[in-house]
């Protein structure tokens, strides 16, 4: 028999891959912050980084690297790891939900209401303030008449939360696409489209605390969850029979998953793909087990994003909208690990 | 150990007029083996529910005083976890709400695939092993709960011969050694008889017979239940003489719908 103790360590010694990609995000943030089209070298990076407190003191305009770190990138970087990791976890704890791998954070109809939020605001030409609040209250309450909806299906099962999700994405789809059609082509339609192509080039310190603070109580949440959501991928009545509450686990696993991702559409629009992707590659490197899975995802995700940000803002003259970019450059990138892999991490039965 | 189960008036429909089952007065006595015999969609499977107390009963009660832990048929998991993993699901009940299993859940765990026979396989992926391997991981996971009575849905019905044979071995040691109840549903009859202490044949809506399983597994209420002539085969083996029970081919008596 194997020792007690060899398994107890065997989480710990696997966690290896955890500061792994920790070190590996700290890495990319910091390079992140050197390349664009004002190159500041790391020295100076560095130097700023630790003479100054970002969004707390006071900058001089004068000094441009200071302005360019502080007031550009800085943020940029930060709002795009916080919405990478929000989404892969979002969908690395949707796809446990839901006992399917092939879920996205789009499934339960959030992403839909909070681009229908976005896209009004636009039209009604109100602030940033004013679009992030109207998004995040519309993914909030797409995800509130899903909840309706199957209360009054009175059907608990999980197909009915995945058909809840998808009438009210489609919904919320349909009236966006409205808003479009009525949208001033000259003035207001060019700025929906570029918002729902997804972007982070309007960061600012005020987005980044939108998501921070939402992501320390949802995404923190959702991780002391991460073990549990291994019981959701049983059978309901099975999982009902090891003596949980399965319904009142779901929907709060699904409540936080939307706070996620309403948060990360209402800062940047709609970045597709990573909450689908990352997932699945941090199953092939860490296994199926959930516990381990979302802070990888997390990790992951942060790091894909970074990338393809990195990529958006500095390949051409122009930015390229991040959403184009994940799924363009992701579906190779995945095809090539799905084909080195073969799969691994979920069942072939 | 708990008193046992008692079973009273107890009765299930899901519309509220067409009855599964009614007016069952069960005793499971503590520490037997029991077995649920009936054929395809008589209900067991609602009995099984509304034993574990995932399914409100329509009428009567279901009075159990200890925990129950559930072993469902053979099933598929969505990801391919681990052993050691499936096991420790088994601890959820133990593990509170907003925590992780900690190393004396993880003790636990091996400690119960030891004692099946099963620890070398704790790093395996559940998906790869066999159909018996999987019911006795699954067994591993109800031990872990730490229940007293355990529920197996079809513990055999998807096992070739030598597996149904460890599996029953085991519900006998689950039973006689350490003291658990063991509930079971079946389609064998001589499993029911050579495994179990008392047997329920759900022979129709409000007609059930329970007793004492030598009693109450004979031919004409085994072909009552199943709609087709049932022979009572007994054979020799080492000394020791044995039953199987076999329906005569082609001779379908009963014109009971399947």
């Amino acid at each position: 028999m194997p020792s007690v103790e060899a398994h107890a360590l065997r989480p710990y010694r696997r966690n290896l891959l955890i500061p792994g990609l920790s070190l590996a995000l700290a890495a990319a943030a910091l390079w992140s912050l050197t390349i664009g089209r004002y190159p500041v070298p790391t020295t100076q990076i560095l130097q700023i980084l630790f003479s100054h407190c970002p969004f707390l003191d006071s900058i001089d305009y004068d000094n441009v690297p200071l302005v360019i770190v502080e007031i550009v990138r800085l943020p940029r970087v930060l709002l795009v790891i916080l919405c990478g990791m929000s989404l892969a976890m979002a969908g690395a704890a949707l796809q446990g939900v839901f006992r399917n791998p092939l879920v996205g954070p789009e499934v339960c109809g959030v992403s839909a209401g909070a681009s229908f939020g976005g896209v009004l605001a636009i039209i009604q030409g109100w602030s940033i303030t004013g679009m992030v609040a109207m998004a995040f209250a519309f993914g909030v309450a797409a995800l509130a008449a899903a909840f309706l909806l199957t209360r009054l299906a009175q059907n608990r099962a999980v197909v009915a939360l995945v058909l809840a999700g998808i009438i009210i994405g489609s919904f919320f789809s349909a009236l966006v696409g409205t808003a479009q059609y009525f949208a001033d082509p000259q003035t207001k339609l060019p700025s929906i489209i570029y918002w729902l192509l997804g972007s982070f080039a309007d960061a600012n310190a005020n987005k980044v605390g939108i998501v921070a603070v939402n992501f320390l109580l949802a995404g923190t949440a959702l991780l002391a969850l991460r073990w549990r959501i291994n019981l959701l991928s049983l059978g309901d009545t099975d999982a009902e029979a090891l003596g949980i509450h399965i319904e009142r686990l779901r929907w709060t696993v699904v409540a936080l998953v939307s706070l996620l991702v309403a948060a990360q559409v209402s800062v940047s629009g709609g970045v597709g793909w990573v909450g689908l992707v990352v997932p699945h590659i941090a199953r092939m490197a860490v296994g199926p087990n959930h516990a381990k899975l979302l802070p990888a995802s997390a990790l992951l995700g942060g790091l894909y994003l970074l990338v393809m940000d990195d990529i958006a803002r500095t390949v051409a003259v122009d930015e390229i909208p991040i959403g184009l970019l994940t799924a363009i450059i992701g579906t190779p990138a995945f095809a090539a690990i799905f084909w080195k892999l073969k799969g691994k991490g979920w069942s072939n039965d | 150990m708990t008193d046992g189960i008692a079973l009273s008036g107890l009765g299930h429909s899901y519309d509220g007029r067409n009855w599964i089952f009614r007016d069952y007065d069960v005793a499971i006595a503590a520490g037997s083996v029991f077995a649920i015999l009936g054929p395809n969609g008589c209900g067991k499977t609602t009995l099984l529910k509304c034993l574990l107390g995932t399914l409100h009963p329509a009428a009567g009660s279901v009075q159990c005083k200890g925990q129950i832990a559930f072993v469902p048929q053979i099933f598929q998991v969505a990801f391919d976890y681990s052993v050691l993993d499936m096991v420790l699901m088994g601890r959820a009940k133990s593990i509170s709400f907003f925590s992780q299993p900690v190393k004396h859940d993880i003790a636990e765990a091996l400690a119960a695939l030891d004692h099946l026979g099963m620890a070398d396989f704790a790093e395996r992926p559940f998906g790869e092993l066999s159909g018996g391997q999987r019911q006795l991981v699954i067994l591993a996971r109800a031990l872990v709960a730490k229940a007293d009575v355990i529920v197996m849905d079809e513990p055999t019905s998807a096992l070739d011969m030598k597996n149904q044979s460890l599996i029953l071995e085991w519900i006998g040691r689950l039973s006689g050694d350490l003291g658990y109840t063991v509930i079971f549903t079946t389609h064998n009859p001589a499993q029911a008889l050579a495994a179990a202490d008392d047997v329920l044949l759900m022979l129709g809506k409000c007609e059930y017979a329970s007793g004492r399983a030598p009693d109450v597994l004979c031919e004409e209420s085994l072909s009552r239940l199943y709609g087709v002539a049932i022979r009572r085969v007994p054979f020799e083996h080492e000394g020791e003489t044995q039953v199987t029970f076999s329906p005569v081919y082609g001779a379908n008596c009963y014109d009971s719908p399947p």
